[in-house]
């Protein structure tokens, strides 16, 4: 049960099987009561641990689970390469 | 699930569940509250947890004060820490004339008791010294505004809302609101039909087509506004920062990420949650021209979510002329967060047919009828 499954936020298996308990039963309400999958990685490392824990506890099937929308971008990118040049044309 | 309530409360959002949390606390638990998918799906699971009272309407300051207030108690109340954090608003001026106008709000602000101040560029800079300054005209600021954690508000509620054995549905959708002549008969969901005489309408971006379920017309239309987290760091941005000019705000959160969004001014109402390329850009362009040691920060995600949008960029509050108990608590037009605590508490009155705590009839639907109304300006985003 101490098993990191997020590490973005530091999050054992324990911490996600007790917040089921309480009553966060879906990975939408697990993602905002404990920050799962709101890392760097944006639930690369951890959702698909986290179904499987989901699947365990409450006894649903893969397919009941829905995922969390995956939001643009894949991947962190740092705001100077979003950002236009300074001075040039685009530059507004 | 039984079958009648006293009172139906459509929309499982900040206002939904903090009327039905202050009709709980006067020990009025009758109560449902549907939403039709989980709570905090819409406005509430998406805003940038801003807390402000630097608006320019008399309505939204009071709102905003008493709710500041409030907010200020909840932690205790809801038993969960809401990091709830008064590193203020530093609101920053481009232009002369907003410069002036600042002076107005400012003075109105504090006739009303908001301790805002009006600030120089360089005194803007003492508080956020990373800023770049260069083109400040003016700016006002203050202390007691914040940002609080959305969620954290919400499972708050929730939790209150169990203990007090108010029911809550959530995954139902409302199909229907049947009434006959001005009565409410029953509110139809594709889980079945639940007797009622009394609906809350708290349905965000959806509370118009609530509305005319029951046959009343409410002038609201939700409209897309995107919004980003970056990774988190060391807290080192203690305000929250805005620019009605440029439509941008951001903040730190205690979490420490940086959250932040920007209006797009040619945006069409519509049920659109869907993220654009413009916005990360222009978000990126304008963010760096006010910061631009944000260049190396990292942007992990960006959604949206809809601003609840009246004419008057105020909210809808009381009952509307077509129905009979059919009472509103929407068209916040992006800032219904800040100002649900308030805004519920007056609800949850209205509802058991109590002296309002703040007298809220300029906010009533039938404004729109006349058309001396007086819009907000303090909108950003």
């Amino acid at each position: 049960m101490t098993t990191i499954v997020c590490r973005c936020e530091d999050l054992t298996e324990k911490d996600i099987v007790e917040a089921i308990e309480e009553g966060y039963d879906e990975l939408e309400k697990l993602k905002r009561h404990l920050r799962l999958s709101m890392g760097p990685c944006q639930g690369s490392g951890c959702l698909i641990l986290a179904r499987r824990i989901l699947m365990r506890e409450t006894g649903k099937d893969i397919e009941e689970i829905d995922e969390p929308t995956s939001r643009p971008p894949s991947r962190p990118v740092p705001f100077s390469l979003l950002a236009s040049p300074k001075g040039g044309e685009d530059g507004d | 699930m039984t079958d009648e309530y006293e009172v139906v409360i459509i929309g499982g959002g900040i206002n939904g569940l903090g009327t039905a949390y202050h009709m709980g606390k006067k020990g009025f638990t009758d109560v449902l509250v549907l939403d039709k998918s989980f709570l905090g799906y819409g406005a509430s699971g998406r805003n940038g947890g801003g807390i402000r009272q630097q608006w320019t309407s008399e309505e939204n300051i009071k709102l905003a004060l008493e709710s500041r207030k409030m907010f200020e108690r909840l932690d205790e109340e809801l038993e969960e820490d809401l990091e709830f954090y008064q590193g203020g608003y530093l609101v920053l001026s481009f232009d002369e004339e907003e410069a002036e106008e600042f002076k107005d709000n400012v003075k109105l602000q504090n006739s009303l008791g908001v301790e805002s101040e009006y600030l120089s560029p360089k005194e803007a800079k003492g508080i956020v010294p990373e800023l770049d300054t260069s083109d400040v005209v003016a700016a006002t600021f203050n202390q007691s505004d914040g940002t609080i954690y959305p969620f954290k508000v919400i499972h708050g509620y929730a939790n209150r809302l169990e203990e007090m054995g108010i029911d809550v549905k959530e995954h139902t959708e409302v199909t229907d609101i049947v009434t006959e002549g001005q009565e409410i008969k029953k509110v139809k969901t594709e889980e079945g039909d639940i007797k009622t005489d009394t609906v809350v309408n708290a349905a965000g971006g959806w509370s118009s087509m609530i509305a005319e379920m029951a046959g009343a017309e409410i002038p609201n239309e939700p409209v897309r506004h995107e919004i980003m987290v970056t990774e988190p760091y060391e807290r080192f941005l203690d305000p929250m920062v805005i620019s009605f000019k440029h439509g941008i705000y951001f903040s730190q959160s205690e979490h420490g990420n940086v959250v932040g969004g920007i209006g797009n001014p040619d945006e069409k109402p519509g049920l659109n949650q869907k993220s654009s390329l413009w916005f990360m850009k222009k978000f990126s362009d304008t963010l760096l021209d006010f910061i631009p040691k944000f260049s190396g920060v990292s942007m992990i995600r960006q959604w949206a979510g809809f601003y609840d949008v009246t004419p008057d960029a105020q909210p809808i509050l009381g009952t509307v002329p077509e129905v009979e108990r059919f009472y509103q608590v929407n068209g916040f037009s992006g800032h219904g967060f800040m100002v649900s605590p308030m805004v519920t508490k007056v609800t949850a009155e209205l509802v058991l047919g109590e002296e309002p705590s703040m007298d809220i009839d300029r906010l009533r639907v039938e404004r729109f009828e006349d058309m001396d109304i007086e819009e907000e300006g303090g909108v950003v985003g």
